[in-house]
């Protein structure tokens, strides 16, 4: 039985609820998955800007929280919380577990830019990288159970990674643990389930789950994150700690088992081809669900590569209209904008409290009788100048706009594209490092 | 008797690139049959019209009662060039719930 739980599902996730689980939770280990997407391509321009950074932003602040209990309990870390600078991230780790002798583990090789070229091919729109045109900012491959397995066989306590599949960093400690080998399908794809359960943290503990009065979450501000009991082959209890707010449920562990699985027989990782097409959830007790019936099949011969581009500039305000004719003047406001911004192609004026996040449907809801509404505009652009003129557009609404708007907000943000790319396995030349004190 | 679809089911939304995916799950297991022949992929694409330009895939999930929708081009260009400020979609999945579905009286 290993005991392995989850500290974070994404980079900016709380810190707390990981410092009550490996405190109170027994655990073997504890993974903290910290790279969305376009996290990365963020951390490869702070990397650029300053060579001796580039790793997830909080990974002091979780250490120093996080090292002492975990060494108190004998639990392990793992996380990508290297992101762009796996070596520094392990660094920084190893200077705050300095006092304690700890011993720091981290893995390169998922930057692979030097595989990147004019003619490479982005899968997912059927351009190459020349046709797509845009300035190249990052390009990382998902690593998986293989190229981290080495560092998790050493003696440290902390392994930090770049990309690296989201389950796989649940994933490589099972197979250590309990010998599964690289090709033992599916016992990979049974913890593959289990990783994926655990990469999101709170999600499978009643975080984005709750409805009031059809989905009921007790104690969601003291959401508690998982942990699953595993045995060795592969069958797991998800659950959480009694005191923590949130539940585990069969209804939070359904909904986790899809969350961004496309076709649930071919889940597809470095390490396995999944299949969760026959997977059973049983509520054994409070807060506890079995899982079973997830296998696999031969793992993926390519890696997939994010692509990351300069996706240009975001310029984003709001004002706020209320009170007797608010949706009427909201809309006038948003008339005035398209009219002064006409210029922008990629430009989108909501009425939030009227149509919004759903304001591109054929048929958009129309909440006519709205007394709350705030206009809200959206560009994108290559021209810094053109960004400010936006938000200055929206300030003039003070005393150019509608009568009584007010709350006036904007900001200017960079952003980044990112597309697929796939790579031979064997073009990856993943390296591991030990930093000891 | 007419409900709508978050009566009897619970949903949760996802995203990769420019693909948004939703499952959809029968609370109880006698509204399974419910869920199977009235949330099709044609009734899906219509409660999303406008908002999805590709295809709508349904895969079922019969261990766990569930439907699982993926939508390609359906996120506005993805995450990082939408300009919807729900660039995830995370907020679709109760446009699939809002979908009236007839339920047989008890």
């Amino acid at each position: 039985m290993l005991r392995i739980g989850s500290g974070a599902g994404f980079a900016a996730d709380r810190i707390d609820p990981a410092v009550r689980l490996i405190e109170q939770g027994r655990l073997d280990w504890i993974g903290f998955e910290c790279l969305a997407e376009r996290t990365l391509a963020q951390a490869q321009t702070v990397r650029a800007a300053d060579p001796a950074k580039g790793y997830n932003r909080f990974l002091e602040a979780r250490m120093r929280a996080c090292l002492p209990p975990a060494l108190a309990n004998g639990t392990r870390i793992i996380s990508n919380m290297g992101a762009a600078n796996p070596r520094a991230a392990a660094e920084a780790a190893a200077r705050i577990g300095a006092g304690a002798g700890v011993a720091v583990a981290y893995v390169t090789g998922d930057d692979v830019m030097h595989l990147i070229g004019p003619d490479t091919l982005l899968q997912d729109i059927g351009m190459t990288v020349r046709e797509f045109g845009r300035p190249l900012v990052s390009a990382n491959a998902y690593l998986g159970v293989e190229q981290i397995l080495p560092a998790i066989e050493s003696d440290a306590t902390v392994i930090l990674t770049g990309r690296t599949a989201d389950p796989s960093l649940f994933l490589g400690p099972l197979v250590h643990a309990f010998g599964w080998a690289l090709d033992d399908w599916a016992h990979l794809g049974a913890g593959t389930l289990v990783g994926h359960l655990l990469e999101c943290a709170g999600q499978v503990t009643g975080g984005y789950f709750a409805d009031p009065g059809h989905k009921d979450v007790p104690g969601l501000a003291d959401l508690g994150f998982p942990l699953c009991e595993v045995a060795a082959d592969g069958t797991a209890t998800v659950t959480k700690l009694p005191t923590d707010g949130g539940c585990v449920t069969a209804q939070t562990v359904k909904e986790q088992t899809l969350y961004e699985v496309h076709d649930p027989a071919r889940y597809l990782t470095p390490d396995v081809t999944a299949d969760f097409s026959r997977v059973r959830v049983r509520e054994e007790g409070r807060d506890r669900v079995a899982i079973a019936g997830a296998t696999g099949g031969p793992r993926p011969e390519t890696l997939k590569v994010t692509v990351a581009f300069d996706g240009g500039m975001e310029a984003e305000a709001g004002i706020s209209y209320a009170g007797p004719g608010a949706a009427d003047r909201a809309r006038l406001a948003a008339d005035v904008l398209r009219q002064r911004l006409k210029d922008i192609a990629a430009l989108r004026v909501d009425l939030i409290g009227i149509s919004s996040l759903h304001g591109t449907l054929a048929a958009p809801s129309n909440l006519e009788r709205s007394e709350d509404v705030r206009v809200r505009v959206a560009a994108r652009t290559d021209d810094p100048d053109t960004a400010d003129r936006v938000l200055w557009e929206v300030e003039a609404l003070y005393t150019c706009g509608p009568a009584g708007g007010g709350g006036v907000r904007g900001q200017v943000r960079r952003t980044f594209v990112t597309h697929d790319a796939y790579v031979p396995r064997d073009a990856i030349r993943a390296e591991t490092g030990v930093i000891r004190p | 008797m007419r409900k709508t679809l978050r009566d009897i089911a619970h949903a949760r939304a996802g995203d990769k690139g420019d693909t948004s995916s939703i499952a959809v799950f029968a609370k109880r297991p006698e509204d399974w049959p419910v869920l199977r022949e009235q949330v099709t992929a044609e009734a899906v694409a219509r409660a999303l019209a406008g908002l999805v330009r590709g295809d709508v895939t349904r895969y079922e999930v019969e261990s766990l009662h569930a439907l699982n929708f993926v939508m390609t081009s359906a996120l506005e260009g993805g995450v990082n060039s939408s300009l919807n400020l729900d660039s995830h979609g995370k907020s679709w999945s109760y446009l699939v719930l809002a979908m009236p579905v007839e339920v047989p009286s008890a």
